[in-house]
């Protein structure tokens, strides 16, 4: 390199500090250089971020003034972590994951940072058999009333006799599609889906960015099982997936703003995704594969060391009071196992067929094996979808 | 003796630094790329070439970097320069400063923020629907390379601007105005004066956004759509979705090995043009 490149960069950026002093200094006002630069704004945020300056308020005991909850997209009333900071003074803060794996990664890497964060039934094995999670002091829910759940949607969260997750919701995993672009044709099975997907909705249809519900509904294409792991049943559903990549619009478990915008006109999607998307606009309609598919519960469960424990127990608590979880299912539009929560709400939500599908649709679904969160291939396989 | 000892203790911040964050991880990773990774994902030690054996099944994600990379060097070069020339030779004084704050600005705003703003630029609500305005339908933007590439040019331009504009800004005004007495037209002097001497610059500049870019995944990732798989997007894969950290390192190390060769033979590309340079302006 030559040698007055060199000499070149100090002097430049000394310069380049000089020009902004002159700049400093100069004519224009300071109203104007904030909003120019977007310092104005910067500073409003960084007074957010100072404890001070946050609501507060004495609670029972001392819960410190943050909790970290790891989640999934539109997954809560907003409203409900505003009145849990004014009542107990701790800040939640949210962090939105797209996948089961990822969550778990985190964890693996150790360091989360996590208090609460919420895992899906077929993974409560694997973290409890990594030692990833502790059993969950139920003292400290006393809004957790067992006898009050549905134990279908409750058992995972419990391992070796011991309680490690306590259910918050459960749904389905279907897909929702814009009838103004299906002609008048009827959606009904995974079949189409993908059909569908590589001739008229070329470019339109999104997959999550997840193993377990992309690779199990391109199994259900060939009738395979949806938790399958027989490599070549497998090698099929990748075969399906490579040829249908380039007709996708995305790989992305966050699905509404493109449905939303008109960009994406299918996705996969779970219950309360299809629920709130079919409030807001009506051609949108969420369909459970004939073939079957995915039915889930999740849960809130603690990892180990969690930083801000007393604060997680309490938020836990907070959100399974029922009044409050009321509001959660009115806001994400997931059916909740707890009839105490039930009780609250109205006839409508409970009879929306969105949340609670036909039986015999019900039947064929299954729950997520545990096989497929460790299982090296799948992994493998939606990691190499990905990049094909 | 004494100044050489506090030579030393000035140099240690830096070169704790550098062993704690760089040799020692880079040391890591090629344990780990040896490795397996555990049933339930992460790492377990063993000495395989396993990983490396599997390397093809990136092979894409390679290339998509290997072509965007420096297809997005250019163009921002492209579109640098001129802007560069303008801030340096052409731009009125008074307006000077002005105008490189304005260039600078961006910047001020995080990178996820302005590029979530081409999200709805490019969608189906943004540049497409306008388009409809006046006849053109059915135009796709976003999820695409084409985008991919539009964000590049946009988030590294300026890193593009500074380099080529403090070098053009240094050029001495006399060789101008001698090369224009010594009867040449714009043109040529352009060709013959201001671009060699401006090749600095362009140098670092060109260095700068490659070496960037190469490691890039906010970009693909936001504006591709999942679809656009960068090296750095598969990476983040490997050790967040499938954990495979031992596959991962092997990837990792690979994309040492590839930057390593190509900045290498970059610098001595650099350094020839140097010489000649040099010869050039002896003569």
């Amino acid at each position: 390199m030559s040698k007055d490149y060199k000499d070149n960069m100090p002097i430049s950026r000394q310069k380049f500090i000089e020009e902004l002093r002159r700049y400093e200094k100069g004519s224009v006002s300071r109203r104007h250089f904030l909003g120019v630069t977007g310092l104005g704004f910067a500073t409003a945020v960084m007074a957010g971020a100072v404890p001070g300056l946050r609501p507060s308020k004495a609670y029972a005991g001392n819960l410190g003034d943050k909790v970290v909850l790891a989640t999934w997209p539109n997954y809560h009333d907003e409203a409900n972590f505003e009145a849990f900071t004014k009542a107990t003074g701790v800040n939640v803060q949210v962090n939105v994951f797209g996948s089961n794996e990822e969550m778990l990664a985190k964890l693996q890497a150790g360091g989360s940072g996590w208090d609460v964060f919420v895992p899906t039934n077929y993974t409560i094995t694997t973290y409890v058999g990594e030692n990833l999670i502790e059993p969950l002091d139920l003292k400290q829910i006393p809004n957790y009333e067992a006898s009050a759940f549905d134990p279908r949607f409750a058992e995972p969260g419990t391992v070796n006799g011991k309680v490690y997750a306590v259910p918050k919701d459960w749904g389905t995993t279907g897909y929702v599609v814009n009838t103004k672009h299906t002609k008048g044709k009827k959606l009904t099975t995974w079949k189409e889906f993908w059909d569908i997907t590589k001739t008229d909705f070329s470019g339109r249809t999104m997959v999550h960015d997840y193993q377990l519900t992309t690779i199990g509904n391109a199994l259900k294409y060939f009738g395979y099982s949806f938790n399958s792991v027989d490599p070549k049943e497998l090698a099929d559903a990748e075969k399906l997936l490579l040829e249908v990549k380039p007709h996708l619009f995305a790989i992305n478990s966050d699905y509404q703003p493109s449905l939303r915008s008109g960009d994406a006109w299918m996705s996969m999607c779970w219950t309360g995704d299809g629920k709130q998307l079919n409030s807001d606009m009506p051609e949108m309609e969420y369909v459970i594969g004939k073939e079957g598919g995915e039915i889930w519960s999740d849960f809130y469960a603690m990892p180990k060391g969690a930083p801000h424990s007393a604060a997680g127990y309490a938020l836990i608590n907070f959100l399974l009071d029922p009044a409050v979880n009321a509001k959660e299912v009115l806001a994400h539009g997931y059916p909740v196992g707890d009839s105490r929560t039930n009780a609250l709400l109205p006839k409508e939500l409970l009879e929306d067929p969105i949340l609670y599908p036909a039986k015999e649709l019900l039947d064929t679904l299954e729950f997520g094996a545990a096989a497929t969160l460790t299982d090296p291939n799948r992994a493998e396989l939606l990691a190499r979808f990905k990049s094909a | 003796m004494q100044a050489k000892w506090i030579n030393r203790l000035l140099l240690m911040p830096a070169t704790v630094w550098l062993l704690v964050m760089l040799v020692l991880p880079l040391i890591f990773v090629i344990v780990f790329s040896f490795g397996e990774r555990a049933p339930a994902g992460g790492y377990i030690p063993a000495f395989s070439f396993e990983q490396y054996a599997n390397l093809p099944a990136r092979f894409t994600a390679f290339k998509n970097t290997l072509t965007l990379a420096p297809l997005g060097t250019l163009a921002a070069l492209l579109i640098a320069y001129p802007l560069a020339y303008y801030l340096a030779v052409k731009a009125n004084p008074k307006w000077k400063t002005l105008l490189l704050v304005m260039v600078i600005v961006p910047f001020w705003t995080s990178i996820l923020i302005r590029t979530y703003a081409w999200i709805y630029i490019l969608g189906g609500r943004g540049i497409p629907h306008l388009l409809e305005f006046i006849g053109i339908d059915g135009v796709r933007l976003i999820n695409t390379p084409f985008a991919v590439l539009v964000g590049i040019i946009y988030g590294y331009l300026p890193l593009m601007v500074f380099p080529i504009y403090v070098s053009l800004e240094k050029l001495d005004k006399r060789l101008l105005e001698a090369s224009a007495d010594l009867g040449s037209p714009p043109l040529r002097t352009f060709r013959q004066v201001t671009l060699p001497l401006s090749i600095p610059g362009v140098a670092t500049g060109c260095m700068l956004v490659f070496i960037l870019l190469m490691g890039e995944f906010l970009i693909p990732a936001l504006l591709g759509g999942g679809k656009v798989f960068f090296i750095g997007n598969a990476l983040v894969d490997l050790f967040l979705q499938s954990r495979n950290w031992a596959y991962g390192s092997a990837v990792a190390a690979t994309l040492v090995i590839i930057m390593l060769v190509t900045v290498t033979l970059y610098m001595k590309l650099v350094a020839r043009v140097g010489e000649q340079r040099e010869d050039v302006s002896i003569l």
